[in-house]
């Protein structure tokens, strides 16, 4: 253990200079630069920009590759491993301690990045909140009134990649991140630099897909199929960036997380005594590891059509829109339990503290999620039902799809029967866990529609698949994202939120956004088509109804963002060490938890579900303990 | 299910209340009162309607799976407004609740149901599937074929309309789509472009449109109607303006609508390809894919 010596902290201007965030951004504009100028060196002479439509599509991508090189090496990623050429001796810990400045740059402590990850993609989130109020302010009129069409366009896809991109992370970058290593008795990750280096690659590719106005937008909505795909202009290069960097983000992230859960147990944590919510990010972080790499694949071989002339989704040359659809779809639905599988997870760690009682069937826990997991790799010909692809295979796909509600059926009888002759308490992270069973069930029995080849022949492609998938994910997985703010958030920062303010959240954000999304099963019945700004007339007043709850639904985030803040920047109520009287072993540590987590690592008996056993297990094991691996 | 025995368990002190027994009963009475209305009063409203033969075996499966859902949904409800009542904290204290960790018998019952539940809608799915193809896109090789003489029709989509072609009609081509009354109509949908998809909302047909694919789709039509044509994949700036409407017509009306059409078509027709009847191909060489280049 390497304690920093105490010394006095330079003074601000000198922490300034250095390898941080600033640094981070100068060079990376540079770099974007040096790719922009050297791919008009190599493939045509330099051309105007901004506003000229005619440049080729290498200096897009060589720029921003430019640009995201130097942005890292700017961060002070390249440091280490010319360091390690030079001879000098590794250091597995960067920046841990030196006050707030080491949250602007690269810092190995999983805690630290874990709240990095929190307000990132808080950001983007946002963004892409705002996005959804701009097309519903579209939807309020059946004509085409607000936007000009290929704005909408690119506001629906901007809406769609970035919710899907960034949330892919959701929850395993700020939560897993903070909380895995705590739960198995770590004091870091597998691997700390590359924990690091997945973070500000995310930051990155969100950068990158903001700047797509600046390019013309991209008209194909998140999935971004090719035919259309290979057509559009230089914006969609920024789409098919980002999505790859995100690709390459997650498949890290995954990697590290199935790293540290498989080796940085501490002793006497059995895999029967895990935490059901490592079992949830183990099985999602394995979903991570095989199907993004997909993602980047197929989105290589797309950016090699735009720039290289290759033909993997020309019909015309010899290649197949088919195969574009195909690959994605191959990532593109274990993608959504990537998003759909945490949630499950964070409902079945907090039931049991709130209903004080053991989690139910832990094994049949762990079977629904490893089996959700496994059954999701067998059902993404469901999305191509009308295609016209392998019609003889529809039975099949038609029955491996609705199989996968029996591992989701087990999360739903465990919760259930957690709940069961417990001691509820309705607090506001188990509020939102209480609606997760509403949302998924409506969610998950929409989707019994849609599986179905005669009933999905009407409801694909239309507002009913829209408003099911914004059930499952959003009523999935964005309440339990808030549930984990609301039961983690005193331990991660030491303040407490305000709890009456939380309810009003969670009462308003529960009632209009079903307010929002219910309304839109009926209009996809009715034949509204997906991502169009103009549908018939009869369902005006539907729409108008949807657009009014969407627009209270955002201002019920308004007051989740009023709560965070104030709670954060002005109130700053020490939270307590164990607020929720829980006894999972991140809240037997103090608030926040300090830097090295333990001070001796800690030898586990039981699991952390013995409510009504007895008295809490001492986690904190003193001398005799080993005192473990920095 | 949540058809808890509680002696399984050991009860906590202070509670003897059978709340199994309660949830199952409130469960029972519910899905009993809400599963008939269900399908009798909301399973026929369900669109796309009557309008085809699809249409209506899509209703009538619609009808069927609420009618499978419905009990779920009375479960959860039940469970839920009773349990979150019955098992609510009653002081500020934190009482722990009976640590009940397990209970295999439940977990069967659970696993059982929704296993047969699933397999019932899988095997109920295929069944409807295979009888008539449903009306969804089935490729160039279908496996749903309905028996008899099918009126054919091609569907060319391009940015951003779509092109009617009526091979019968000696390669008749057309942007309106006229089909005959109580007939089987064979759709061939495909694309000069990106990717479209051919969505007759009434006649519960979608058919997605890929360039060089050739994707069958088959529809009876009933009585005489109109209906509403769009497409339903995004396809580009346009995609929101991709629609017309089609109408279904009595034999009579079709023919007068054919006559005029040709009459209109004859200007251009010596700069289109041959039609069957002449030596051609079924469909324009222009759209129909070479065999070889069919997916599937």
């Amino acid at each position: 253990m390497t304690e920093a010596a105490i010394a006095p902290p330079p003074p601000l201007w000198r922490r300034l200079i250095g390898f941080n965030l600033l640094t981070g951004i100068v060079l990376g504009i540079g770099g974007w630069y040096v790719g922009w100028y050297g791919a008009h060196a190599i493939a045509g002479p330099s051309i105007e920009y901004f506003g000229d439509t005619d440049y080729n599509e290498l200096s897009v991508y060589l720029a921003y590759i430019g640009g995201v090189v130097g942005f890292l090496a700017g961060l002070g990623f390249l440091n280490y491993p010319f360091a390690r050429l030079r001879g000098y001796p590794p250091s597995l810990r960067e920046k841990e301690t030196g006050g707030w400045t080491r949250y602007f740059g690269l810092c190995t402590d999983h805690k630290v990045v874990g709240i990095q990850y929190l307000w990132g993609i808080g950001l983007f989130f946002f963004i892409g909140g705002l996005n959804a109020m701009l097309i519903r302010t579209e939807q309020l009129s059946p004509h085409s009134q607000s936007f000009p069409m290929g704005t909408y366009l690119t506001i629906v896809g901007m809406h769609g990649t970035m919710m899907m991109g960034m949330m892919t992370s959701g929850i395993l970058g700020p939560f897993a991140n903070y909380l895995v290593p705590i739960m198995i008795g770590a004091r870091r990750m597998a691997f700390p630099r590359i924990e690091a280096l997945t973070f500000w690659l995310l930051m990155a590719a969100g950068a990158i897909l903001t700047t797509t106005i600046f390019f013309g937008g991209f008209p194909t909505g998140w999935t971004g199929y090719a035919p259309l795909q290979t057509e559009a202009n230089a914006g969609m290069d920024n789409y098919i960036l980002f999505f790859a960097l995100v690709g390459i983000s997650v498949t890290l992230l995954g990697l590290n997380m199935i790293a540290t859960i498989l080796t940085m147990r501490a002793p006497g944590l059995t895999w029967t005594r895990l935490p059901i919510f490592v079992w949830g990010v183990l099985s999602t972080a394995v979903l991570m590891v095989l199907a993004a790499p997909v993602l980047v694949a197929v989105l290589a071989m797309g950016a090699l059509d735009r720039t290289a002339q290759t033909s993997f989704f020309n019909a015309a040359a010899g290649g197949s829109s088919y195969l574009y659809e195909n690959l994605f779809w191959v990532f593109g639905h274990p993608e959504v339990y990537i998003l759909a599988l945490p949630g499950f997870a964070i409902v079945l760690e907090l039931l049991p503290v709130f209903s004080r009682k053991p989690l139910w069937g832990y094994r049949l826990a762990v079977a629904g999620l490893l089996g959700v997991s496994l059954l999701s790799w067998f059902v993404w010909q469901h999305h191509l039902f009308v295609s016209g692809i392998n019609g003889d295979l529809r039975p099949f796909y038609m029955l491996s799809t609705e199989l996968i509600s029996i591992p989701t059926g087990f999360t739903f009888l465990c919760g259930m029967m957690t709940l069961w002759r417990g001691s509820i308490r309705f607090t506001v992270p188990m509020l939102f866990c209480l609606a997760w069973f509403f949302n998924f069930l409506i969610g998950g029995l929409s989707g019994v529609f849609l599986s179905d080849v005669p009933s999905d022949v009407t409801t694909h492609g239309s507002f009913f698949s829209m408003a099911h998938f914004h059930y499952t994910i959003m009523g999935g997985l964005v309440f339990t994202f808030f549930a984990a703010i609301y039961y983690w958030l005193p331990k991660m920062t030491g303040w407490e939120l305000n709890e009456r303010l939380g309810k009003i959240h969670f009462w308003t954000m529960f009632v209009f956004f079903n307010s929002t999304f219910a309304p839109l099963f009926a209009a996809g019945f009715l034949g509204q088509s997906r991502r169009a700004p103009v549908y018939t007339g009869n369902l005006k007043f539907l729409n108008d109804w949807v657009s009014i709850s969407a627009f209270l639904l955002g201002i019920s985030m308004l007051v989740f963002l009023y709560n965070l803040v104030r709670s954060v920047a002005f109130v700053k109520k020490p939270a307590e060490a164990n607020p929720w009287a829980s006894r999972s072993i991140e809240f037997q540590l103090p608030s926040p938890v300090p830097v090295h987590n333990f001070d001796r690592i800690p030898v586990f008996s039981s699991d952390p579900y013995g409510y009504g056993e007895g008295p809490a297990p001492k986690w904190v094991v003193p001398a005799g303990a080993p005192a473990g691996r920095e | 299910m949540a058809a808890a025995d509680p002696n399984a368990a050991p009860a906590p002190p202070n509670d003897s209340t059978n709340h199994g027994l309660r949830v199952v009963v409130a469960w029972f009475v519910l899905s009993a009162i809400a599963t008939p209305l269900v399908a009798i009063f909301v399973g026929h409203q369900i669109p796309p309607g009557n309008a085809s033969a699809q249409g209506s075996e899509q209703v009538f499966d619609n009808t069927w799976m609420l009618s499978v859902i419905t009990p779920v949904i009375c479960l959860l409800v039940v469970f839920f407004v009773y349990g979150l009542g019955a098992f609510r904290a009653t002081s500020d204290a934190v009482v722990d609740g009976p640590p009940l960790r397990n209970d295999s018998r439940i977990q069967v019952l659970w696993i059982v149901g929704t296993s047969v539940i699933v397999l019932f809608l899988a095997g109920f799915g295929t069944y409807e599937l295979l009888q008539n193809g449903a009306g969804g896109g089935q490729g160039p090789h279908p496996i749903a074929v309905p028996s008899g003489s099918k009126f054919q029709v091609q569907v060319v989509a391009q940015q951003w309309q779509f092109t009617y072609r009526y091979p019968s009609l000696g390669g008749l081509e057309s942007n309106q789509l006229y089909l005959p009354a109580d007939t089987d109509v064979e759709l061939h949908v495909t694309s000069l472009d990106a990717i479209h998809s051919f969505w007759a909302y009434e006649l519960g047909v979608k058919a997605d449109a890929n360039p060089g694919v050739d994707n069958v789709v088959f529809v009876k039509t009933k009585g005489p109607g109109t209906f509403h044509v769009r497409c339903a994949e995004l396809c580009g700036l346009w995609h929101a303006y991709m629609f017309n409407n089609g109408h279904v017509v009595d034999s009579g009306q079709f023919q007068a609508w054919a006559a005029k059409q040709q009459k209109l078509y004859a200007a251009i027709k010596p700069f289109m390809d041959k039609p069957e009847s002449e030596g051609g191909a079924p469909y324009s060489k222009t759209y129909f894919p070479a065999p070889e280049r069919r997916a599937g």
